[in-house]
């Protein structure tokens, strides 16, 4: 029997992604997500990376790695090459986001988007009571050394989404637990859309 | 555990005797000898071969220790029990190039028509005749498949024509250092060689093999050719300004050590290289051009797994160059992975084991992963 997936956002992707598809993840790390794709899910796996270790761990695990940022890694993919690209906690990093997500869009026929919730409740706490930049769980890195560029909620990605008229599929939201149902903007640490044009 | 291997001796097979074998040019040429070395067994199904290529100027003892008139092993870290290229998992061939001066034929050779040595009688070849010449030898050797064809430089433009010309035969292509066609830069680097050596009085239009070789020339052909393969920092950590022991001063001799360095390597150089040999590799490099994908089938290539590497300070080479191949790949949406090294020695970084550690280290596991 397969163990059960540590990360709740990986169970949440795996759930989502279908058996056998072509899946793209942009800003694949050392490849845990994408390793599950294809060991779960039957999923023909390719990443794009910058960090070369992470690349390193990638191929120790027999996965097709691109060694590139993600603002620029995607003009040469065939546009709707992929059932899904993914953008899984890499979005916040991001220079051109806008690009990077219209990028994902044409090559990809859904993005999986996961990105932590700037306004999650203890979030605003430390930074109502506080006074300081919030050091949470999901956002656990001090202001100068964060490589978060971008501070979004949940609410901040849907109003973008209806700016671009991206029409969101799912969502899921979570906290250390499991998935967040009630006023997910508040609660929820980490969110995770479905998003197609 | 890692291991040196067990000497190794330099293998020969002819072919094109009764029929001469036919160039892109349009020449032909024959019989034809090709040097090769062979390291680990053949397994039962003849299904682990890794066809390893050598660079400009190598040739086929990749590893061991030297025998009979061996060069220096080239490339003795990546090659050998429990190493990237694992001798006890793979049968790992190398062959010199036509055209060549290590034991295959090449300008320096005794044309059966004269008697006597080609020189610039032998044919322009190109790196497609190398690689069609290379599966005359992977077939009489009964394999159908190689498991991998990998080299750096010259090698890797060598592993990429292979799969162009015979996507069939290969799973695994690992181009390292390499490019789909060498850009002006490069050819004008070459050009410069070329020039120094033709420009040497014992050239004699290529004819001087019997009497003095065009050492001078070569040997100023080398020296431009081994500042393309480092880098800036690596020749500032090397040599920075540093004068020689023995420097006079004020003089043209060589006063700053890597006036020394560069002398000492372009003399070592001429000792066992032929010049012939290097205007004819070098103009099969430049002729090289694979840019247009039109070697890429409607259908890509299913079963064939790229490996491609860069060195962050190659400058010879530059990573766009790998970048562009790799995009050419996925455009056609063919299984590829990328990975610039960040190495500081430049483009010879793939031969240097203190360089390389992360080279060896993707390799191995790449290779390992079969289809199933």
């Amino acid at each position: 029997m397969k163990s059960t997936i540590k990360r709740l956002d990986h169970q949440v992707i795996c759930g989502i992604v279908e058996e056998g598809s072509k899946v793209l993840d942009l800003g694949c790390g050392n490849g845990d997500l994408l390793q599950l794709l294809a060991e779960r899910r039957g999923a023909k796996a390719q990443g794009v990376e910058v960090n070369n270790d992470a690349i390193h761990a990638c191929v120790e695990k027999g996965l097709s790695v691109f060694h590139s940022d993600i603002d620029s890694g995607l003009p040469y993919y065939p546009d709707q090459s992929f059932d899904y690209v993914i953008l899984n906690q890499s979005l916040q990093e991001a220079k051109k986001v806008e690009a990077v997500i219209s990028e994902a869009l044409r090559v990809g026929k859904k993005a999986i988007i996961g990105f932590p919730n700037f306004a999650h409740l203890e979030a605003r706490i430390l930074m109502f009571f506080g006074g300081r930049a919030p050091i949470v769980s999901s956002l656990p890195y001090e202001w100068y050394s964060t490589p978060n560029l971008r501070f979004l909620s949940i609410k901040d990605f849907k109003a973008f989404c209806a700016v671009k008229g991206y029409k969101i599929l799912a969502s899921h939201f979570l906290d250390s637990q499991g998935q967040v149902r009630v006023l997910p903007n508040l609660f929820a640490q980490n969110a995770i859309f479905v998003i197609t044009k | 555990m890692k291991k040196s291997i067990e000497p190794v001796e330099t293998k020969y097979f002819t072919f094109a005797e009764a029929e001469e074998f036919k160039l892109e040019s349009g020449r032909t040429l024959g019989p034809i000898t090709l040097a090769y070395e062979t390291y680990g067994s053949l397994n039962a199904d003849k299904s682990n071969a890794i066809l390893v290529m050598h660079a400009f100027s190598g040739n086929a003892h990749v590893a061991g220790p030297v025998t009979g008139d061996q060069d220096p092993a080239w490339w003795d870290f990546m090659v050998g029990s429990g190493k990237a290229l694992d001798t006890d998992k793979y049968f790992v061939i190398c062959i010199n190039v036509i055209g060549g001066c290590k034991g295959s034929t090449g300008p320096s050779s005794i044309s059966p028509k004269t008697g006597k040595p080609y020189g610039i009688d032998f044919p322009l070849i190109t790196i497609g005749d190398i690689v069609r010449s290379q599966k005359v030898l992977i077939d009489h050797l009964g394999i159908k498949k190689l498991l991998g064809v990998i080299g750096g430089s010259m090698g890797g433009m060598l592993a990429l024509q292979w799969v162009a010309s015979f996507p069939e035969a290969v799973e695994c292509v690992i181009p390292i250092a390499a490019t789909l066609k060498h850009s002006p830069q490069q050819i004008a680097f070459n050009e410069v060689g070329r020039q120094a050596i033709m420009a040497d009085p014992a050239w004699n239009g290529g004819n001087y093999y019997g009497g003095t070789s065009p050492e001078k020339g070569l040997a100023v052909a080398r020296m431009v050719g081994h500042i393309t393969y480092m880098s800036n920092n690596s020749m500032e950590e090397k040599f920075s300004r540093r004068l020689k022991d023995d420097n006079t001063g004020f003089k043209f001799s060589a006063d700053f050590e890597v006036e020394g360095y560069l002398q000492y390597r372009g003399m070592s150089f001429v000792k066992r290289f032929d010049a012939n040999t290097y205007l004819y590799i070098t103009k099969a490099m430049d002729y090289f051009d694979l840019s247009d994908a039109k070697w890429i089938p409607e259908g890509g290539l299913p079963g064939v797994r790229f490996l491609v590497i860069a060195f962050k300070s190659d400058w010879l080479y530059p990573s766009s160059q790998s970048q562009d191949m790799v995009r050419q790949l996925q455009m056609r949406q063919i299984d590829a992975t990328y990975c610039e090294i960040d190495a500081g020695y430049g483009h010879d970084s793939f031969l240097i084991e203190s360089e390389a550690e992360k080279q060896s280290h993707l390799i191995k596991h790449f290779l390992a992963k079969r289809k199933g």
